[in-house]
């Protein structure tokens, strides 16, 4: 096992990752623990929710490769399966708030708000976080299984499958803007007091979640990494390529294509449920169709078909959109637009594909 | 006098009436145009077949009816004696043992010409097995053995990508070779390629007659005259002649719609 896990990496690959893992898990909460806050190198608290939520993001786009980059399925609805796992995870944290709401009720205070005199049933079981864990692990993916039966069965693909995508996220966001369906409507949820017992305003929380994020987004690096250099990730990548080939070679290809986009909802559902509670709030507007539309973005940023590029796409985007909002909020969208134009005409395997035409390695494989 | 086909290990299929596909009464129409018009067609177990048509004559919709690519209005299509193909998808019809090799190359090629012939080698084909299994030694000799038929050892490692057309063509033949198939479709095989290359490809098929059973669409004479034994003529979706190349060539009709133009 350990043996087989030791060959996902070259040795170099290994040491870069544990050089970053090392830097995330080790030094950046020691600098907030022992250095002075005067000082220049001191990690401030606030650093490790908004490294938290590009964690989530990061896992995100991992889960879109996987889809998109290997499979050449684009899907823009991945918003829909990051807000199951984020809605999911905010019903616990609403249940876990108790009586200290604003109204002192025992329900949720949009529910007070709105009259409600009890809990709707699909609220059951929210209250024990063993439950909300199973259903964070299998709603997203189970949703997605079913979505995908049918849709790959009648073999939609291509641009008609990324618009009946981007048509779930949107209805789906209509529905849960309505008071009436139970997630609060187009506040969502929101003013956590607590996970598992612990406040979500101390700053050891906060280093806590971002641990348990790095440490999942690690071990979905693995599996995706595992995934995609087994044979049956040479055979994502050659549906993508010539899927009736695929076809005639004896595969049925449905069952490929529903493995992955189930497990690309998988994670991506666990993302948004380590996201809701480092951001504190989950609404409707994560289902937007612009924001499942961004998410493919980070991945062509960083490169398709190829992990390290998922992940640092969503790292650099993201850097680049908390940086923008605060300097020129207005001007978001045109640049992310533009970025993506500019991306897809010169550089279309992105930043990774683009250096890595210079690594003497891939020489070996490509024209000179 | 051994029965045809002994050799071949899956007994699933059963030719011991000498005939390896039985295509009868077939009938594909599309918008009321009839690519397909009551076509009856007979391969036997073993032999090297080649189709000639001019184009429009139905040999690529009759290609896709076999491999379950196309669902035919009328008509049966017998694999051996007891296996329908119009009622099974195409990986079941692969699996069966019919390998298709389409008119444009069709390789995977951002892979390696060594994993083009992994993907498509005889093995099990489910998700789980695909994850979990890696190649055992004796895949890997039926792969290097596929290799030497189609001349591409020292391109082993070369992403499939930058081989030449005619290499490209090879590999996919190597593809179907690995598969380890009772029946062969093979379309179009020579077109691009140089006067070398056509000529490689014609060895190339007539040394796989025999150990499996071949069936040849072609548009070049010169080619098919090299390989052929018997030849099968479609016009308009039925056949209009069959038999050795000298005799189809001196059939007037033949000479009308097609070889005369």
């Amino acid at each position: 096992m350990i043996k087989k896990i030791a060959t996902l990496h070259s040795f170099k690959g290994w040491i870069l990752t544990f050089i970053l893992l090392g830097i995330a898990l080790v030094l950046l909460p020691l600098l907030n623990l022992l250095v002075p806050e005067e000082s220049v190198l001191h990690v401030p608290d606030y650093i490790f929710s908004l490294l938290g939520k590009y964690l989530c993001y990061a896992l995100v786009a991992l889960a879109v490769d996987l889809i998109w980059g290997y499979t050449g399925i684009l899907s823009l609805g991945h918003g829909v399966f990051f807000s199951m796992g984020g809605y999911a995870m905010g019903m616990y944290l609403m249940r876990s708030i108790g009586k200290e709401g604003v109204y002192k009720s025992d329900l949720p205070d949009f529910m007070v708000f709105l009259d409600w005199k009890e809990l709707p049933w699909y609220w059951y079981g929210f209250d024990y976080f063993a439950f909300t864990l199973l259903v964070i692990l299998i709603l997203p993916g189970l949703f997605a299984f079913t979505f995908g039966y049918f849709a790959f069965r009648s073999r939609i693909k291509g641009v008609y499958f990324a618009i009946i995508t981007q048509a779930m996220t949107y209805a789906l966001m209509l529905l849960f803007f309505r008071n009436n369906t139970g997630f609060g409507g187009n506040n969502g949820l929101t003013d956590f007091k607590r996970i598992l017992g612990y406040s979500l305003h101390e700053p050891s929380t906060k280093v806590g979640l971002y641990i348990i994020t790095i440490i999942v987004l690690f071990l979905s690096y693995l599996l995706s990494r595992y995934v995609v250099r087994s044979k049956l990730g040479r055979i994502l990548t050659a549906i993508r390529d010539a899927e009736s080939r695929v076809m005639f070679s004896g595969y049925n290809t449905l069952h490929y294509k529903l493995f992955v986009w189930t497990l690309s909802a998988f994670l991506c559902g666990i993302a948004g449920a380590l996201y809701v509670p480092q951001v504190g709030i989950i609404n409707p507007s994560e289902m937007q169709p612009s924001n499942s539309i961004e998410m493919a973005i980070w991945v062509a940023v960083g490169g398709r078909g190829t992990l390290s590029g998922a992940l640092i796409g969503a790292g650099l985007v993201n850097g680049a959109k908390s940086w923008f909002t605060v300097a020129a909020p207005d001007y978001w969208l045109y640049f992310l637009g533009t970025l993506f134009i500019v991306l897809t005409l010169f550089f279309p395997k992105g930043l990774v594909g683009f250096f890595s035409r210079f690594s003497s390695k891939d020489k070996m494989r490509e024209p000179s | 006098m051994d029965s045809p086909g002994a050799h071949i290990k899956d007994d699933s299929i059963d030719a011991t009436h000498g005939c390896i596909l039985y295509i009868e009464g077939l009938t594909v129409s599309f918008d009321g145009f009839k690519a397909l018009n009551n076509l009856n067609l007979y391969i036997d177990d073993g032999e090297l077949r080649c189709i000639i048509g001019p184009n429009g004559a139905g040999k690529t919709t009759m290609m896709d009816v076999i491999t379950g690519k196309t669902r035919p209005d009328h008509g049966t299509v017998f694999f051996g004696q007891s296996h329908d193909l119009t009622k099974m998808t195409e990986y079941e019809i692969s699996h069966m043992g019919i390998g298709r090799k389409f008119q444009k190359p069709t390789v995977f090629l951002n892979h390696t010409v060594f994993e083009n012939l992994e993907l498509a080698l005889h093995a099990k084909k489910g998700v789980w097995q695909s994850l979990t299994r890696s190649l055992v030694g004796e895949q890997r000799d039926t792969i290097e053995e596929g290799l030497e038929t189609i001349g591409l050892k020292e391109q082993k490692n070369l992403r499939s990508a930058l081989l030449s057309h005619g290499q490209k063509q090879w590999l996919e033949i190597g593809m179907l070779l690995v598969q380890n198939p009772r029946l062969l479709l093979i379309d179009e095989p020579v077109a691009g390629m140089t006067h070398q290359e056509t000529e490689r490809t014609a060895e190339l098929l007539k040394s796989l007659a025999g150990k499996h059973s071949v069936v040849v669409v072609e548009h070049e004479m010169d080619f098919i005259r090299s390989i052929a034994n018997r030849v099968t003529v479609l016009h308009e979706g039925h056949v209009l002649a069959d038999g050795k190349m000298e005799e189809v060539q001196n059939d007037p009709k033949v000479i009308e719609v097609y070889l005369g133009s």
